[in-house]
């Protein structure tokens, strides 16, 4: 950059050669020795706690090894086969795109409708977008706990209200019908203002002239909504729609304090399966197995939504 | 003027969008009130009347929990980890992303590539293994055990969002610096970083959040309760009190009211920083 700029330099004259080769000595000094201190403490641990481990987790998972000396007890791919014969991977595999349909269909809809309403301004427009943006912020333990308490069959919001209608209180962690959908409510309560905040923050970001044209043109306010507002924040909902997909794929702490997964395993994600089943019990071949698949499907999605949905950006 | 007109008169989508915020603002409300206010309340009043005002309020609840020494340790070693993660995270991350930002070397992009790989996966993809490895480097069951992993894991983010900023500080002034006999070094402590405490108090915020939150990995890599930050803790708790649920709302109350207070805060940062944080990955 220094040479190029002295070079093309209206004023290039001699007398700028000095200087340029006094930043070139020490400059490329400086940068040796910014690269050797300033780079190897962020790739040392990268490589020691995100990149090995996943190796590593691909390496262990062709074991049985209970994670005490070395692994030497080699199956190949059993632990795979082993994995995909269990019907509780299946059901968290099926929980996890319950948990994207829902998201996609009420969660996303909900969030774009409030950041409609409350991207303008009006009275108290503040404080229910921070409101609605709390449970976010809460942590998933929290939420979790705060929700069992709302569902408990004996104490609960639920139970309550069930009373007042002269019912028996249903338990509904407790049974295999219900204890996913009220995983789900509970998702919804929790990453909603999440998604929300990302559509306030495109709609303030919006151009306001295409909205202006668009009014003065004679469009209604549904129409300027539908054919202007909407599109122009397709690169948000894709992101959103990633997040949502991403969130769920990593679902566990709010998972444990709810239903641990059970009953009957009815509610395990692919995380709390894989700590109900590998990490709890100290397998790491399979944990590892169920890591490794965790790990692909992640993957590509990632590499898959990018290139169908996110090309443009 | 025409809207203006328009509010005047009555308007069904206005009394729409009040009802359907007013619906939504219940639904995230009264959980959290029925937990802040279930904690004021006896068992057998929980029972019959969870969702009013408590007829009697039982101060005891909650100053049980402050006045014991749990709650403070759960809180400290909390604070303990996230700080680690917090300034560790810093610390390194900006070192890397100046590097990136400003030192131009051969396969610079390459390794910043390698390191944005961090963002496709989330840490439970590799718990065992990590297990292992902290284990084996003797960290188990310390702090750094914790602290180390998670900021291994929020530095493609990290480094990502603080190498956008950096760049913008305009190269004439880096150029000016090297010319005037400064070196690199003395530039990022004396200009990138005081210039650039905007998105170091994000990345610090995004951070504590999720190393304050987290669950996973410290129920994975510790196994002394003295250890235990809070969600580890009330999990405990929860277990131990089983159906108590006056003292475990209680409890919940007052653990999330750190959370919470900073929300209140530093509001600005920290919604800024999460979104800003998910959009710019």
């Amino acid at each position: 950059m220094a040479r190029r700029i002295a070079i093309t330099s209206p004023i290039g004259v001699a007398g700028e050669a000095a200087p340029q080769v006094a930043v070139r000595g020490p400059g490329w000094d400086g940068r040796f020795t910014v690269l050797i201190l300033f780079l190897p403490p962020a790739l040392l641990l990268f490589t020691l706690f995100v990149v090995l481990p996943i190796g590593e987790a691909a390496w262990y998972s062709a074991f049985n090894w209970n994670g005490f000396g070395r692994p030497t007890n080699w199956i190949g791919f059993d632990n795979y086969r082993f994995v995909l014969e269990t019907r509780a991977f299946w059901l968290a595999l099926r929980n996890n795109g319950l948990i994207i349909a829902v998201s996609l269909a009420v969660q996303l809809p909900l969030a774009l409708t409030l950041a409609l309403m409350l991207a303008e301004k009006f009275r108290g427009a503040v404080a229910l977008r921070m409101l609605f943006f709390m449970p976010y912020i809460l942590a998933e333990i929290a939420t979790g706990l705060i929700f069992s308490f709302v569902y408990d069959g004996d104490y609960g919001l639920v139970a309550s209200i069930w009373r007042a209608f002269g019912a028996e209180p249903p338990h509904l962690l407790a049974s295999t019908d219900t204890a996913m959908l009220a995983v789900l409510i509970v998702v919804v309560w929790k990453y909603f203002g999440f998604h929300m905040m990302l559509f306030i923050a495109a709609l303030q970001s919006l151009d306001k002239n295409l909205v202006e044209a668009a009014r003065i043109d004679g469009a209604t306010r549904t129409q300027t909504l539908r054919h202007v507002v909407i599109p122009l924040l397709y690169p948000t909902i894709r992101l959103s729609v990633f997040f949502a997909i991403i969130g769920s794929l990593q679902l566990f702490d709010l998972v444990m304090p709810l239903t641990r997964g059970g009953p009957a395993d009815s509610s395990n994600t692919l995380v709390s399966f894989l700590y109900n089943n590998g990490i709890s019990r100290m397998r790491v071949g399979y944990g590892s197995a169920i890591g490794v698949i965790l790990f692909a499907i992640c993957v590509t999605f990632a590499f898959t939504y990018k290139r169908w949905f996110m090309r443009d950006e | 003027m025409n809207s203006a007109g328009a509010r005047l008169a009555f308007d069904p989508a206005v009394l729409f969008k009040a009802l359907f915020l007013g619906l939504v603002a219940i639904f995230v409300l009264v959980p959290l009130l029925a937990t802040l206010l279930g904690g004021f309340k006896s068992l057998g009043e929980l029972r019959v009347n969870p969702f009013g005002l408590p007829a009697q309020w039982e101060w005891q609840n909650y100053a049980d929990i402050l006045f014991s020494a749990r709650y403070w340790q759960l809180l400290r070693n909390s604070l303990v980890i996230s700080t680690l993660a917090v300034a560790l995270t810093l610390i390194t991350a900006s070192m890397a992303a100046f590097t990136f930002a400003h030192v131009r070397f051969f396969g610079s992009s390459m390794l910043l590539s390698y390191l944005t790989l961090g963002l496709l996966f989330p840490a439970a993809t590799a718990v065992l293994p990590l297990f292992i490895k902290v284990r084996d480097l003797g960290l188990l069951d310390t702090y750094f055990g914790v602290a180390l992993p998670q900021v291994a894991f929020s530095l493609a983010m990290s480094v990502l969002l603080l190498r956008r900023f950096f760049k913008d500080i305009p190269y004439e002034l880096l150029e000016a610096a090297l010319v005037d006999g400064c070196s690199y070094i003395k530039f990022f402590r004396y200009v990138t970083l005081p210039l650039s405490r905007p998105i170091l108090a994000t990345v610090g915020t995004i951070t504590f959040v999720n190393s304050w939150n987290a669950y996973l990995l410290p129920l994975v890599m510790l196994n002394t309760d003295a250890l235990y930050p809070w969600p580890l803790g009330i999990m405990v708790y929860q277990g131990e009190y089983s159906s108590e649920w006056h003292l475990i709302l209680a409890f919940i109350t007052l653990t999330i009211l750190p959370t919470i207070i900073l929300f209140l805060l530093a509001q600005k940062h920290i919604v800024a920083g999460l979104t800003a944080g998910a959009v710019k990955g």
